[in-house]
């Protein structure tokens, strides 16, 4: 490695030493301002790794070492990856200010879980890849049972903790099979290597079946979405944000990148099983939703069906695939913050907001976060005027433009089934009843980022160019 | 510029009523109407504008070209080839007024029956009309989804939240069918996008440069499909009517005027404007099948408003079986039937949205719809009985009135297609009278069936109704002045399908 090497590297370098400045900074404060500091450092450090990017991305395409790629691909997402945990941070601190603690190891996990995230969005092999992983997953199974008075909390990080653990020996399993088909973990090599039809094998097979396991459980994609209920329901509302968003998109970002260099299309069997996973995603997620009285349930399986959408655009392959799904991304991004965010800004210091009851009527208590959330639950749904709407009308042109006729349907009809539970939600914000219990004040910070999320989603929603430019000269020079 | 405004007018009037709601109840219903009013005087504006009843402008529709009265033009997602582009012509212009003047009956017509949350109420409202003017004025066709799914939400709002009883269940199915079809409707445009772009490399969603798009047959009937059920189930057709008369029964009677005055024509408006020029070789063979759909929704509708003993739903069944007409009138594609159609589109607009007023403040006044708990209200409510009376002959089909104009003239256009059509669709005006006859017998005429006072129309009601039954004698009498507005625009659409199908066989014979 070189000086040029250590240069592009500068975002995720000041991504690693921000949760040590954190954890150092701790030993010499305490009580409130412990919290403040920890707070105020780690949005430093995510805003100078946000500005890096910035600097290093003329030197990008730079491959450095076997293991981490500094294109434009990576550059784009490690910004989503910085600006989404520094909404999460923000998030967290009105979440955790007032509660018995001084949490400054929430925020250098938190950190931790970033810089996890931006590695795999960098990756470009298998060790990269599992590394990355594991940084975020290991920081993730504290972070979700970071509430340890509350029994849901410490279940949900039980249970993610032993699946998460058993998809990562899959995840190990697979990668090793493949390694003893190809001798190389590259990226670039095995895409190279498997061009040949001759290397088709059952191994190979076996091997990358195993890696879809160990995916698809990250991203919550049926059949490995069973831990996502619990754990969205029993994880504090921002950690859950920072899942929903963060996690499953720097894992999808790096399965797009593999799969655009391997062409998922030559490989017929892969095809066929991402296809069955696709739809039964769609369906499981939106069916399961439709049952459920607790919204962070409902906003685990619609993110369930969110992600079966996403591969929708995904198996369609191409340029305009790769920027249907960095628009869809972005947009859930947004989303997903925003919807999280009412929850955390509404919930108490006992417990989260989360039940239906509890937002039936909010719109004649507090009209301006009913009609911030509503905005958030239509762009969910897909409604004009807002992100989501662009969203989707992205995925479904990259979809017909592929000529995937049964999953564009069934798409279709899902979209359909999902407005169900989202207009009861907001049905329910608008009902009219007398609430009695005064929730919260807003505070300043929380305030500030639900109007910027609101403003983002109107915009991505309303005038949805300029997005797409940045995503058009960026990410799109992956293909 | 001045198209634009008018979408934006009611969307800011919309979010300025609901916000001055914390100041008052009555304003949001004040600044609707402003709204409304400053959108009323633009279309006049552009109506009245010299050279364009006078001399109605040719040529073939084409951008820039002579035929609109007003055209706009702005680039919105260059890099998937989406523009702003907005046109006006004497169709779309009819259907504005239309859709404005409901507006105002809208507003009028809540003024007592909502009294909570009136301010987000008229923010749905509001934005119903912008998402249905949007719908009326797009030119490109992922506007036009755009607006298209624009006006559901809020439609869904106004039905859930203030509507009767079994408003829950209505809204859902009114909105799983109109999200479906419109999902439907958007895999076929992209289809269409696909295709044309791959044809000529030029990827856009610009109606004008769609028209000319040769389509191999079989995709082209697919395609059509889509629109097409789209456009069947707001319109609403048999088999897939069955939303209506849940959500036209449920809704507020604000709600119910705008279902059945405004969104049921943007079906309509649909099928005229994009399914039969984009692709009229697949329209013309399903022509026989839109037939008999038609027939069967006119003589269906009638017996089924026949058999109910709820007015607004025998209101909602009669809606189905008038609409029959105008997709009888539609794919008969001649001038005369077409003219018929227009003219039923807005006939049927005024007098349904007045039945829906009236039928509205009998349940405000009675709280209920049943029929067999009413009776012999005229002498309660002589002022209610009477234009009731008007407008049942009005919906009728009683010489003297617009809707006559309308079902004759679709009547005569079908004959020349077919006379079998045209003699089956007669029978349902025979039906209309039985229906709308006996509505008037049970419920102001026989025994008295209720006790208590009830309060006749104000001076509001009565002003609302008395505007609509001027118009409707207006058009009875004097219908010129729709066919002479309509005229070019039907003209330039006939010309055209001419063109998009010559070339299509062209090059079709070509390969």
């Amino acid at each position: 490695m070189n000086a040029g090497d250590f240069f592009v590297l500068l975002p995720v370098l000041v991504m690693a030493a921000a949760p040590v400045v954190v954890m150092m900074t701790a030993a010499f404060t305490k009580g409130r301002m412990r919290h403040a500091t920890a707070v105020l450092l780690s949005l430093a450090g995510l805003a100078i790794a946000f500005a890096m990017l910035l600097v290093v991305s003329p030197a990008a395409p730079r491959q450095v070492t076997p293991l981490i790629i500094l294109d434009s691909y990576a550059v784009f997402y490690m910004g989503l990856i910085f600006a989404s945990s520094f909404v999460v941070t923000i998030l967290s601190y009105s979440y955790l200010e007032g509660r018995d603690g001084s949490h400054h190891e929430y925020y250098i996990l938190l950190l931790l879980a970033t810089l996890g995230s931006a590695v795999l969005v960098a990756g470009s092999h298998f060790a990269s890849f599992f590394l990355g992983l594991e940084i975020l997953s290991i920081s993730l199974y504290s972070l979700i049972a970071y509430v340890r008075v509350s029994e849901r909390s410490n279940e949900a990080g039980i249970k993610y903790l032993v699946l998460a653990a058993a998809s990562s020996s899959f995840l190990l399993f697979g990668m090793a099979l493949v390694y003893a088909q190809f001798g190389t973990m590259e990226f670039a090599g095995i895409a190279r290597k498997s061009a040949d039809a001759a290397a088709h094998t059952p191994l190979l097979s076996a091997g990358l079946v195993m890696i879809i396991i160990g995916a698809g459980f990250k991203l919550a994609l049926v059949p490995f979405h069973m831990w996502t209920p619990d754990v969205y329901e029993g994880a504090p509302a921002p950690v859950s944000a920072f899942i929903a968003s963060v996690s499953k998109g720097a894992m999808f970002a790096l399965l797009l990148r593999y799969f655009t260099l391997v062409d998922i299309r030559a490989y017929g069997p892969l095809f066929m099983i991402f296809t069955v996973i696709a739809i039964a995603s769609m369906f499981t997620g939106n069916l399961l939703a439709l049952f459920q009285n607790n919204i962070k349930r409902v906003l685990a399986y619609s993110s369930i069906a969110h992600l079966g959408y996403l591969l929708v655009a995904f198996l369609a392959g191409g340029a305009l695939a790769i920027t249907a799904v960095s628009y869809y991304l972005i947009s859930y991004f947004v989303t997903i913050l925003g919807a999280f965010g009412i929850i955390t800004v509404l919930s108490g210091k006992e417990r989260d907001a989360d039940t239906l009851e509890e937002y039936r009527g909010l719109a004649l208590r507090r009209p301006w976060i009913a009609g911030v959330f509503t905005a958030m639950l239509l762009s969910l749904a897909g409604i004009p005027l807002t992100a989501g709407f662009i969203g989707k009308f992205y995925v479904v042109t990259a979809g017909v433009g592929s000529a995937l006729w049964l999953l564009v349907i069934v798409l279709a009809v899902n979209s359909a089934i999902s407005l169900f539970y989202y207009l009861r939600i907001v049905v329910a914000l608008y009902a009219h009843t007398a609430g009695e219990e005064a929730a919260p004040r807003l505070s300043l910070a929380g305030g500030i980022v639900m109007a910027v999320l609101t403003l983002l989603l109107l915009w991505l929603g309303v005038y949805p160019s300029p997005f797409i430019r940045i995503i058009q000269t960026t990410v799109a020079g992956l293909v | 510029m001045i198209l634009l405004w008018l979408i934006i007018i009611p969307f800011l009037g919309g979010l300025l009523a609901w916000r001055s709601s914390s100041v008052n109840s009555v304003l949001p219903r004040w600044i609707s109407l402003a709204a409304l009013a400053l959108d009323f005087i633009l279309i006049i504006a552009l109506w009245v504008q010299p050279g364009f009843v006078l001399s109605p402008p040719g040529g073939l529709m084409q951008a820039g070209g002579g035929m609109w009265i007003a055209e706009g033009n702005w680039k919105w997602v260059p890099q998937l080839g989406i523009s702003l582009h907005l046109a006006l012509d004497g169709l779309s212009l009819l259907l504005l007024m239309l859709t404005v003047f409901l507006g105002f009956t809208a507003v009028a017509s809540s003024w007592t029956e909502i009294q909570e949350r009136v301010g987000f109420f008229h923010l749905n409202l509001m934005w119903v009309l912008t998402g249905i003017i949007g719908v009326f004025l797009s030119l490109d066709l992922f506007i036009f989804y755009f607006f298209w799914e624009l006006m559901l939400i809020p439609m869904y709002f106004l039905i859930a939240l203030w509507g009767h009883e079994g408003r829950f269940y209505a809204s859902v199915k009114f909105f799983i069918f109109t999200q479906v079809s419109g999902l439907l409707m958007l895999i076929a445009i992209l289809g269409l996008y696909f295709i044309h772009g791959r044809d000529t490399g030029v990827y856009t969603f610009d109606y004008l440069q769609l028209l000319g798009a040769s389509l191999p047959p079989a995709a082209e009937f697919w395609l059509m499909l889509g629109f097409f059920i789209a456009f069947a189930v707001k319109l609403p057709v048999v088999p897939v009517h069955t939303w209506l008369p849940d959500a036209h029964t449920e809704a507020p009677t604000a709600g119910s005027v705008v279902l059945a005055g405004l969104l049921l024509k943007t079906g309509a408006y649909g099928l005229l404007r994009f399914v039969i020029p984009l692709f009229p070789r697949a329209a013309f063979e399903f022509t026989p099948v839109a037939f008999v759909l038609a027939v069967i929704g006119i003589i269906y509708g009638a017996v089924l408003a026949f058999a109910q003993t709820d007015l607004k739903r025998l209101v909602a069944y009669t809606s189905v079986s008038h609409m029959g007409f105008v997709l009888l009138g539609i794919f008969a594609w001649n001038e005369i039937a077409l003219q018929g159609a227009v003219m039923q589109i807005i006939c049927h607009g005024v007098a349904t949205g007045a039945l829906f007023i009236l039928a509205g403040s009998l349940q405000e006044r009675m709280h209920t719809r049943e029929m067999s708990r009413m009776g012999g209200l005229w002498a309660a409510v002589p002022r209610m009985g009477g234009l009731a009376l008007f407008f049942a002959l009005a919906a009728l089909g009683l010489p003297g009135m617009g809707n006559f104009i309308g079902e004759f003239l679709v009547m005569l256009g079908t004959f020349r297609v077919s006379a079998a059509a045209a003699v089956i669709a007669a029978a349902g005006v025979i039906t209309a009278t039985v229906y709308a006859l006996w509505m008037i017998q049970r419920v102001f005429h026989g025994p008295v069936g209720f006790k208590g006072e009830i309060p006749d129309f104000k001076g509001r009601e009565t002003f609302t109704l008395a505007v609509m039954v001027i118009i409707i004698i207006w058009l009875g009498l004097y219908p010129r002045a729709v066919f002479t507005t309509a005229k070019p625009a039907l003209d330039n659409l006939q010309k055209a399908v001419t063109v998009t199908e010559t070339a299509g066989k062209q090059i079709h014979d070509g390969r």
